[in-house]
């Protein structure tokens, strides 16, 4: 017992403590874990829903990878999520019904389109990244539409069939199935993210986001890394892709639409990007924002989102998390103060 | 004499003007040398060639003989060659010691570990606390480097560079911007380099010139104008006259 208190309170006294306790797991993390596994118990008439919270999650997360650690800005993260969806949803419609091997086989297409893109980013500014990003996406929806005979263009790719989950759990119309492996495969690609941000790596990336002059300045091959984690990025989101197909049994050309990137971008702000969890905490305002918005003003409630957008960028930098802090900091402050 | 770092016949122009003029220079091991000249003399330009910022117009650099001339700047910095820079150059939300273990992380080739966490090698922290102690940073360890005070930042610029364990180290003005109440930091912990480590310092400051230089270069109009041991520039009339003007030097 007081070996599992200690593991929650670091000691931060040592150098190696200090650096070592982003690391550690805090309680809050494991137990929201745990209330999302329970939730596939405590509310099977939301698994829909929660299933493609988890969804949008996990891509939103692979854009916090590159925009929140290393600093690359994008307007067509969605370019990778679609070529997941309908790498995966192929898979599918051609008799390749494995989903665990669709997810490998639409990770691995989307990061080779992002390792392949990635040089493109490497010169020019923050615009110039953002115009090739959205253009990279725009060519990809264009290629999707075109070949509609691959596709199935604007009708949508039917015929998709998904075999049962490790060859055990069928896909049930109700979503459990559905919501158990997106939900299980987002906290793997969690868990791995969030060893790889707290790992010297991560470190390294939030250092070139700093100050890439002088990343070169200690020796590092600075473009190199841009490449790799854009290419690992794109592989999450091909695989967020992945899940939406394989759990809807369907692809639409709406997984290339640009209001994909762009949502990503703005939950990533709303929860607050360079966190991980600001993915997570932003994906679930977002959707929650939306179902409760939509019930009352359907038409509109993209002026609320907006609004509370405008909000969060002017009063509140650093998202539903930098509010978090702030006002644990402040919580902290007045204890100093009144003692 | 067995140079460390060498320039032959290095030029830069940017079109028409010419900002670097057939440089030729030769540092041996251990030197303790000074580049200085007048503003607009190809300082600057001099400094973004031997690191690699700029591809020189024509000429050579040579590293411990090798040459480097094509090199991009990290590499010559995993062959020995490490900056400061003129102005700051640091990671304002990180701290100083993540600095400094990033720096060893990347010379011990340990920054691309991506599983297990900053600060499980004991043996990267331990050089890493020793390394602050040294440059008097142990008070602000864990502080965000964006919080602490302006000499304290210009002595993390110096220590992030020394933590890559060059043979030949580039302060390019190191105290500019020091309040006059920290300097002597700055000048203690220059004062208390390596020996075996060869410093070339690109300054305006003539007291910290004359305070580290065993030999100075003189930069006029991209050119060397004359160059030789500290006390024989100090008397040189040329010199005074083209870069100090009337200012009356004292030694």
């Amino acid at each position: 017992m007081s070996l599992l208190l200690s593991y929650f309170r670091p000691d931060t006294s040592t150098a190696a403590g200090t650096l070592l306790a982003p690391a550690h797991w805090r309680p809050v993390e494991i137990l929201f874990w745990l209330l999302a596994a329970s939730l596939f118990w405590l509310a099977p008439s939301k698994v829909l829903l929660l299933n493609e919270i988890a969804i949008l999650a996990l891509f939103v997360l692979s854009l916090d990878l590159i925009l929140g650690y290393a600093g690359i800005v994008s307007l067509g993260h969605g370019a990778f999520f679609g070529l997941g969806a309908y790498v995966a949803g192929l898979l599918g419609k051609h008799g390749f019904t494995d989903p665990i091997l669709g997810l490998f086989v639409a990770g691995a297409a989307a990061g080779l389109l992002g390792f392949v893109t990635s040089f493109l980013l490497l010169r020019g500014s923050d615009l110039t990244k953002l115009m090739v990003t959205l253009g990279v996406a725009l060519i990809l929806r264009e290629l999707a539409n075109k070949f509609s005979n691959i596709t199935g263009g604007a009708d949508g790719l039917t015929g998709v069939t998904i075999g049962p989950v490790l060859g055990l759990f069928d896909f049930d119309i109700f979503g459990k199935t559905a919501y158990a492996y997106s939900l299980t495969v987002l906290f793997i690609l969690f868990y791995v993210a969030r060893r790889l941000v707290n790992s010297p790596y991560g470190l390294l990336l939030r250092a070139i986001k700093g100050n890439s002059l002088r990343t070169g300045a200690m020796g590092v091959p600075t473009n190199r890394r841009l490449v790799q984690i854009y290419t690992i990025a794109a592989v999450y989101a091909g695989i967020a892709g992945a899940l939406l197909a394989q759990t809807s049994q369907f692809v639409s050309l709406d997984v290339l639409d640009f209001h994909r990137s762009a949502d990503a971008l703005l939950i990533l702000v709303l929860g607050g990007s360079g966190h991980l969890w600001g993915a997570v905490i932003g994906s679930i305002a977002f959707k929650f924002m939306y179902d409760y918005l939509a019930a009352i003003t359907p038409q509109y409630w993209q002026f609320w989102l907006g609004l509370v957008l405008v909000l969060i960028v002017l009063f509140g930098r650093g998202g539903i998390l930098g509010f978090v802090q702030k006002a644990r900091d402040w919580l902290a402050y007045r204890k100093g103060s009144a003692r | 004499m067995n140079a460390v770092l060498e320039t032959q016949n290095l030029s830069k122009a940017f079109g028409g003007l010419v900002a670097t003029n057939d440089v030729s220079f030769k540092l041996p091991a251990g030197a303790r040398h000074a580049l200085i000249g007048p503003n607009g003399a190809g300082k600057t330009t001099l400094v973004n060639l031997l690191t690699g910022v700029l591809q020189p117009t024509s000429g050579r650099i040579l590293l411990k003989g090798e040459d480097i001339t094509s090199l991009p700047s990290y590499q010559r910095v995993k062959r020995g060659l490490a900056r400061t820079f003129q102005i700051n150059q640091l990671f304002a939300e990180l701290t100083p010691l993540q600095h400094i273990v990033l720096a060893i992380s990347e010379r011990e080739g340990a920054a691309t570990g991506w599983w297990r966490p900053v600060g499980s090698r004991s043996d990267i922290v331990d050089e890493a606390e020793a390394l602050l102690r040294q440059l008097t940073l142990t008070d602000v360890r864990d502080q965000r480097t964006e919080t602490i005070a302006y000499g304290k930042q210009r002595l993390l610029e110096i220590a992030v560079a020394l933590a890559a364990k060059p043979a030949v180290l580039l302060l390019d003005e190191p105290a500019a911007g020091v309040p006059e109440t920290e300097r002597h930091q700055i000048l203690d912990v220059i004062a208390a380099l390596p020996a075996e480590v060869t410093l070339l310092l690109i300054e305006h400051d003539m007291q910290l010139v004359f305070r580290f230089a065993k030999t100075i270069s003189v930069l006029v109009n991209g050119g060397l104008f004359v160059e030789g041991p500290a006390a024989e520039i100090a008397r040189d009339e040329r010199v005074k006259k083209v870069y100090l003007g009337e200012e009356a030097v004292n030694v």
